[in-house]
């Protein structure tokens, strides 16, 4: 009754706390969007891959980073008791040309035309099946502008040498400024400057029921001076070499932390005006025979009031520009699982803001309501 | 009749060694029930000093204070609020109402500390604020009430939870002549027709014809010695240019 009622006495204040939470709730909800959105797109390619292991270089790191071997490597992947189907596989670097001749960084994402893993998915423009025509690519058209397509069937160049848009995709990001370009192994080749011979990555796909363990152990002992990775492991090593190792993930959860801190200030300080502006009514209620756990009650949910209503607003707004990133090359992802977790931040923010308020009045001496 | 509060050689310091302050110095005093006593003094006499120790608000230096029969001094800490909250109400000088809350919610929150259900709660308090007259004040805000109707939601809030002692510091300080009288009206009823004890401290002169007994303190002490300094009053010296208002009180 009286939490509820001095936060609404004092609407100004109560205004003000809310600001502070939505501006902090919302801070944190798209930075952490933003990582999620960052996350998934370093490694969107691999976990949508179909594949169940990934062979690549000893020593590769990262996705962008592979190193040749031969293909002939597929073949003896296709001995190894276990395996289903062994599939080449290319992702490098390449460069764009754009009608106006600039120049762009794009990944190319070579695919084997026959298989069933590493192809594009999410198609708006165009099949699958288009790569087979000479010299055809897909792209996501979140990047038409950035790389000057205009329409499909479009002649571009890509590492001088001629490309065509057949297709576009919808949703494929990437997390560094190269647009995924999807095109055949051997154009993946003539666009990477890769022999005709060689390949970045094998595909695995087990037959049903193989155990991926020492499945990983037979191909690791038969194929030479390479690694046997699972999908989820390699897309788990993607993700932290570009969030972790680059810093750049560092530095959105900083942001996201820092929303938080914000928030806790801002509503530390309007909670505890409150109640140094309440004083006497809590000194009051003390001599009255209130215990100190009535009135952290009473402090608690105020805190806990102003948080479950500004995070209300909060996760509006957030929803409202996750939603809106959707049209843009950087997605804010804003799961339940997320939202979920800022709440309990939130509730968990305002209370702990409480506990300066908390602290005076523990201290406050009830014969204070007998001094003027 | 038995006394409510017994107070017996309580002494308060304030500090230690040279900087110490006395308060109050080996103060005995009795109130029983029904009765009106008046504490008077100078500013810094120790009269606030002893209503906050008789009200179990602050603890004293030595001495011994019961209330109801029981020996408040040797409880811990923790059951202080538990005294107070059975035994003891309050009305204060600036009325300490909560802004925020209605009428009835004011005199509510004293059952709300008892753990009373809130429906319930604010029935008995709507019975509370008729009984002070103020029946169709109980949706008012305390910013839309004039001091004396502050002044009785205050005084419904003390005797909801049946108190046994009703201490008021300065009741009718901030009161002009007319509510005050309302005020000092309805603290005799509740002494004269509930048996509680009222003790008041006071500068108002006008109050002293209310009192049964009226103790002076100064300098820490009761004046004249003795257990108790007695004065009888002379008749209520406050003026009722109107006659005597007709309270709603039960």
């Amino acid at each position: 009754m009286l939490a509820l009622r001095n936060l609404l006495h004092d609407r100004v204040r109560f205004i003000v706390t809310l600001v502070g939470i939505v501006f902090s709730v919302v801070l944190s909800a798209v930075q952490l969007g933003l990582f999620l959105g960052f996350t998934r797109a370093t490694a969107d390619v691999i976990e949508q891959s179909k594949a169940d292991l990934w062979v690549v270089s000893r020593g590769v790191t990262h996705l962008e980073s592979g190193v040749p071997f031969s293909e002939s490597l597929r073949h003896l992947a296709l001995g190894v008791e276990g395996v289903a189907d062994a599939q080449a596989h290319i992702v490098s670097f390449g460069t764009w040309t754009r009608p106006d001749g600039a120049r762009e960084g794009v990944m190319v994402v070579g695919v084997e035309r026959d298989g069933a893993m590493g192809q594009p998915w999410n198609l708006v423009a165009g099949t699958v099946d288009d790569l087979d025509r000479p010299d055809a690519v897909i792209i996501d058209e979140l990047y038409k502008d950035k790389l000057g397509v205009t329409h499909l069937g479009q002649l571009v160049e890509l590492r001088d040498r001629r490309a065509r848009v057949v297709g576009f995709t919808r949703g494929i990001r990437t997390f560094t400024t190269a647009p995924a370009v999807f095109t055949s192994l051997a154009n993946a080749r003539k666009y990477t400057g890769l022999r005709t011979d060689q390949a970045l990555y094998l595909l695995i796909k087990a037959k049903p029921g193989a155990d991926l363990a020492p499945l990983c152990e037979a191909l690791a002992h038969r194929l030479p001076d390479i690694e046997v990775r699972t999908t989820a492991g390699w897309s788990a090593t993607q993700r932290n070499y570009w969030m972790f190792g680059t810093g750049a993930g560092i530095s959105v959860l900083i942001a996201a932390a820092l929303g938080l801190l914000v928030g806790v200030v801002v509503v530390a300080q309007t909670i505890y005006a409150a109640t140094v502006d309440h004083i006497r009514e809590y000194g009051t209620l003390k001599a009255m025979g209130a215990t100190n756990g009535y009135i952290y009650r009473v402090i608690i949910r105020q805190s806990a009031i102003s948080g479950v209503i500004g995070y209300g607003f909060a996760i509006g707004i957030a929803a409202l520009v996750s939603h809106a990133s959707q049209a843009g090359t950087t997605a804010i992802l804003l799961p339940w699982t997320l939202a979920a977790a800022l709440f309990v931040l939130t509730i968990l923010m305002c209370i702990s803001a409480s506990v300066v308020s908390i602290n005076k009045v523990t201290r406050l001496d009830p014969a204070m309501v007998f001094k003027g | 009749m038995a006394a409510v509060i017994t107070v017996r050689q309580v002494t308060k310091s304030y500090g230690e060694g040279a900087a110490a302050v006395h308060a109050l110095g080996r103060v005995s005093l009795d109130v029983a029930a029904g009765e009106i006593l008046v504490m008077m003094g100078p500013s810094g006499s120790g009269k606030t000093t002893l209503l906050s120790i008789m009200g179990v608000i602050l603890r004293p230096s030595s001495g011994t204070v019961l209330v109801a029969g029981h020996d408040v001094t040797a409880l811990p800490e923790r059951e202080l609020p538990g005294v107070r909250l059975r035994h003891i109400g309050f009305v204060f000088q600036g009325f300490n109402l909560f802004p925020a809350l209605t009428a009835a919610e004011n005199v509510a929150i004293a059952l709300d500390l008892r753990g009373e259900r809130r429906p319930a709660a604010l029935t008995r308090a709507k019975d509370a604020l008729a009984s002070v007259g103020l029946g169709d004040k109980a949706d008012a805000l305390p910013a839309n009430l004039s001091g004396g109707q502050k002044q009785r939601v205050a005084i419904a809030r003390a005797l909801v939870g049946d108190p046994t002692v009703i201490l008021a510091d300065e009741p009718t300080a901030a009161l002009d002549s007319h509510s005050g009288q309302l005020v000092m009206d309805l603290l005799t009823r509740l002494a004269r027709e509930q048996q509680r004890a009222v003790v008041m401290v006071t500068h108002d002169n006008r109050t002293l014809g209310y009192a049964d007994r009226i103790v002076h303190i100064e300098d820490g002490a009761l004046r004249e010695g003795g257990p108790v300094a007695i004065e009888r009053p002379e008749p209520n010296p406050w003026a009722f240019p109107h006659g005597r208002p007709a309270l709603a009180f039960k």
